[in-house]
Parts: C-alpha cells; structure tokens; sequence
C-alpha cells in the first residue's frame, strides 16, 4: 500500500513538474514561433537561442508589484488566479502517458489514477475552469474585466455543447468513455481521428474556444477589451491566468492525442516484437512527440488567423458546430446499423 | 461627387458554401505561415550585429580640420545659402594674429550652427562648400527629448582634434573633380586644396 502512494506520488509530482515545464517552454516557443512566422528572429538574448527566456519572465513576473484594486472583492480576487491554475493543473491525472510498465512481475500504471469516467472527468474539470475567469473578472470591479468574463463564460459554455456532442460519437464507435481504454484499443486498431474526421474537426474547434486561443481569444481582445478578465492583475497572480493558458493547451493537446491520434501508439510499432517496458518508454516519447506536434499546431493557427468577431463566433458555435455535431453523431449510428446489418 | 476614380464598391456578398466552412481558406492562410518558418529573417541581431550603411549615407555632420588640426571652415555662407531646409546658421570672425594654428583661414565662423530638426540630410551643403569644410557622416543623428538639444553648436560638429573622421568615402575623386568645374563661380574664387593668401572677395 505504502509502495502504491509513493508510487502514484512521484508520478503526481512528475506529471505536475512536466506540465509546469512544457507551459514555460510554450511561452518561449510561442514567441519563437511566433517571429519565425513573422520573418523575425524571436527572443534571443537570455541564454544561448534566448533558451532562458521563461525563467527570465517568471523572475520578472515575481518581482512586479502586486496591486489589488481596493474596490475589488479581495478574497475573490485572489481566488480566480487560484481556480485557472487548479483546474488547469487538475486534467491531465487522467490522462494515460504510456501503456503500463511492468517490472518484476507488477504492473505500474502510467497513468495518475485510471477512473472509469475519464472523459466525463475532463469535462467536469474543464467547465470548472470558466470559474477562475469569472470570479477574477467579476471582482476586478471593471468594466472591461466583467465583459471579458462574461465572454469568456458565454464561449465556454457554448462550445462545451458542440465539443460534449462531437465526444458521444466517439463514445458511440469506442464503447468506453474511460481514458486508458480508448488509448488501448487504438494502440490495437486503427486510430480514431480515422473513425470519426468530422468529430475531430469539432473537437479541435471547440478546444481553441475553451482554451480562448486565437482565433477565439475575445475574452482578452486587446484592441476592444484593453486586457480581458486579467485588465486589473499584476504580478505572479497575472502570471498565473497567462500559465494556466498554456497548461490547458497543454493538455488539451494531451487530450486530443489520446482520443483521436491514438495517444502512446505510433502504427506499426507492435509488431517490430520490442519488450514490453521498452514500448512503453518508447509510447511515452511518442504521445509527447503528437502533444508538442499539437501544441505548435495551436501556434500555428494562433499567427495565422485573424480573431472573429463576438456574432461570428456564437454563429459559428451555436448555428454550425452543434448542427454539425448532432449530424455526425447519426451518421456514426447510421453506420454502426448499416455495418451490424451486413 | 467622386474625386478620384480609385474609390471601390464594399460588396456585402453572402459567402459561398466554401466560404463559409472556413476550413479551405484556414488552410490557404496556414500553407502561407508555415512557408515563413524556413525563411531567412528580415531582422538582424540588433546590438550585436549592424546593418551595413551604404558608402554614400548622408548622417550627421562634421566640421573637417586640416592636417594640422586647424578648422577648414572659413565662413563664407555658401552652405548655408545652398541649404534647402535653412538648417544652417552662423557668425563669422576674424582670425587674430597667433591664432593661426586654430584657423586655416583669416575668417573663421564663431559660431556655427545646424538645426538637425530641420536638415533633410540632402547634403547639399556638402556640395557648396568649397572649402572641403563640412561633411556628412555615416553616424546618425541620436534622439532625445528636447527640442533645443538639437541645435547642433561647434563643440559636437567640429571633428575632434585627436581623431580625424573618415570621409573619404564620400571625397571622391569626381567630387573634388566637381569642385574645380570653372561652370561654378565660386570655384574659381576658392581652391579647396590651398588656403587662401588673402581674403578674397564674394
Ligand atoms: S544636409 Fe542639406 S538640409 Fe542638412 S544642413 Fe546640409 S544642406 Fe541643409
Ligand atoms: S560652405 Fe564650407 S567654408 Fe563656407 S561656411 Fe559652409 S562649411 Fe564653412
């Protein structure tokens, strides 16, 4: 029993420390990426290639003064920061990085805990994460911090709708909503993104909406809303909203591999006969290879698209993605009939 | 009433069906951003690195000694006449008995100013003086915050007495060759290469 916490403890840990570090690095590689696509050369001055630029910005961000407007309701104040870095550290326990380890004849998961609601799980955590936006927005007291929540909170909740819907046709073809499962038998057939194209497609939508990326970030359009939910914060309690930005797309990216991109699988990779623990090491290295993949894609589009405009997107969200979604999820049970009846 | 015939009809068209999925056109954009991410930037490595300035950069100023540290300029006025901004202004003095080493001339300006808000850095004034007294140099002019910190006075213009500016680049064999061109007036009354024995009428 004592073996099963430290266990799970240290892979808490691992998982938490790789998220931190994955969402620094994204900060720094955003910026790069963001000059390579603009023709110009990015940070460069911290370190060689600028490579110390996140511990740069963290130290710069500690260091800033910490203002609390006195008008604001102080305790919500605080807790909104405290809520986006929560949930956003809070997903990726049920995520499964590898297939388990098996050493002297024990099985170690390498997955923090595999419950069997895995999705529901997700979205559970990810709808509590449009709290942190609008407790902080709400108690900033500002005009331009309560619009940017309310928008924040009204795209989130729109797109849940679309993204929950483009996830039962996945369900329906899979049979299981537990993570691990779903990463297992893609590791054993074909993977989802095969199966179901146009449940992607609304499923990668919808998550640049709930992580208000561009082109769905109004909740912090700099040229209407000055800041956003953030206008009024300073200091690490800023830091912790922009953080936790990228810890979602962080695991969001996590989260797309798994479902549709066959999490730790790599085709083919079965049958070259490896030992078991080597392919779960490899199948780790892999599923971090498809979330940087997926994490650069989120930048990619990010300088690539202009922002919609507030109507486009509810129009986007409520009169095309939920259409669409429903429709993809008969044209799955169509199939499914048409393939029992042949 | 149209003025120019440029105006154009905003079309308020309904998008196509293939507009309106968006995805072709997201796709488009993408193929052009990621074609940027292997090309060379456009930016240098600012202080680390300067872009090379052409040979013929028309920057700051200088008010040219002669080889023995005496200042070339004599005063006349002719930059200050070709000047098209009228950035240039100045006092003229007569040179005093055993100030010989400080002024090539008999007459020496006493106070010689260019307004650096107003020069157009056209190097016209260059091109008048028939002195070889001013030139322009590839050093650009710094900003500040004031406006009067632009008036560029003697003390920054002269060239400094223990480092000759190097303008070479810009003294070249068909500017001095120009110079002496009888077409011009002045350049019959000055030669540029000896100092004048007496001072000369204009
Ligand atoms: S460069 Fe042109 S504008 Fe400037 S002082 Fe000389 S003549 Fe005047
Ligand atoms: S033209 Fe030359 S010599 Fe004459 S005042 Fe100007 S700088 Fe001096």
């Amino acid at each position: 029993m004592l073996a099963f916490i430290i266990y799970k403890f240290i892979l808490v840990l691992i998982v938490f420390l790789i998220s931190l570090g994955i969402a620094a690095y994204s900060t720094y590689g955003e910026r790069k990426i963001a000059a390579f696509l603009q023709d110009r050369m990015g940070p460069s001055k911290a370190g060689p290639y600028g490579l110390l630029q996140p511990i740069a910005d963290g130290v710069k961000m500690f260091m800033k003064e910490e203002i609390i407007p006195d008008v604001s309701n102080k305790w919500l104040f605080i807790l909104g920061p405290c809520i986006a870095m929560f949930t956003a550290c809070m997903t990726g326990v049920v995520i499964p990085w590898g297939r388990p380890l098996i050493i002297g004849g024990e099985t170690y998961a390498l997955q923090i805990t595999d419950i069997n609601i895995g999705i529901l799980y997700v979205f559970g955590v990810v709808s509590m994460g449009v709290y942190g936006i609008m407790i902080g927005g709400w108690a900033s007291n500002n005009k331009y911090s309560l619009l940017g929540a309310i928008r924040a909170s009204a795209q989130m909740i729109s797109y849940e709708v679309a993204m929950g819907m483009s996830i039962i046709a996945l369900v329906m073809t899979t049979g299981t909503i537990s993570l691990s499962e779903i990463a297992a038998q893609q590791d054993h057939g074909m993977w989802n993104v095969i199966k179901q194209p146009l449940g992607f497609l609304i499923f990668i939508t919808c998550a640049f909406a709930e992580c208000n990326r561009a082109p769905f970030d109004l909740p912090e359009c700099e040229t209407e809303l000055v800041g956003g939910y953030h206008t009024e914060y300073s200091s690490m309690k800023l830091g912790f909203y922009l953080f936790a930005e990228y810890i979602n797309m962080f695991i969001s990216s996590a989260v797309i591999s798994t479902l549709y991109f066959g999490g730790y699988n790599m085709p083919f990779i079965n049958e070259l006969g490896l030992a078991n623990n080597v392919l779960s090491i490899l199948g780790v290295v892999f599923l971090f290879a498809k979330i940087i993949f997926f994490i650069f894609f989120f930048m990619w589009i990010r300088w690539t698209l202009p922002r919609f405009r507030y109507d486009q997107l509810m129009d986007l969200g409520w009169k095309k993605l939920i259409p669409l979604s429903i429709f993809n999820i008969l044209l799955t049970g169509a199939i499914m009939i048409a393939k029992d009846l042949l | 009433m149209q003025l120019t015939n440029r105006s154009k009809i905003v079309s308020n068209k309904k998008m196509t069906l293939v507009e309106k999925i968006y995805l072709p056109a997201v796709l488009s954009g993408m193929s052009i951003t990621v074609k940027h991410l292997f090309k060379k930037p456009a930016t240098i490595d600012y202080p680390k690195k300067t872009r090379e300035m052409a040979v013929i950069f028309r920057g700051q100023h200088v008010l040219k000694r002669d080889e023995n540290g005496a200042e070339r300029c004599t005063a006349c006025g002719l930059c200050a006449v070709a000047c098209p901004a009228e950035a240039i202004t100045m006092t003229a003095a007569e040179r005093k008995p055993g100030e010989e080493k400080l002024y090539r001339e008999e007459k020496y300006a006493a106070v010689y100013e260019i307004n650096m808000l107003r020069c157009i850095f056209c190097g016209l004034c260059e091109e008048a003086c028939p002195k070889e007294a001013i030139f322009l140099t590839d050093k650009t002019v710094p900003s500040t915050f004031e406006r009067d910190e632009f008036l560029y006075g003697k003390s920054i213009l002269t060239e400094p007495l223990n480092s000759t500016v190097d303008v070479s680049k810009r003294q070249t064999k068909d500017t001095l060759e120009f110079k002496k061109d009888p077409h011009f007036a002045h350049n019959i009354l000055f030669d540029p290469t000896k100092p004048s024995k007496k001072s000369t009428k204009h």
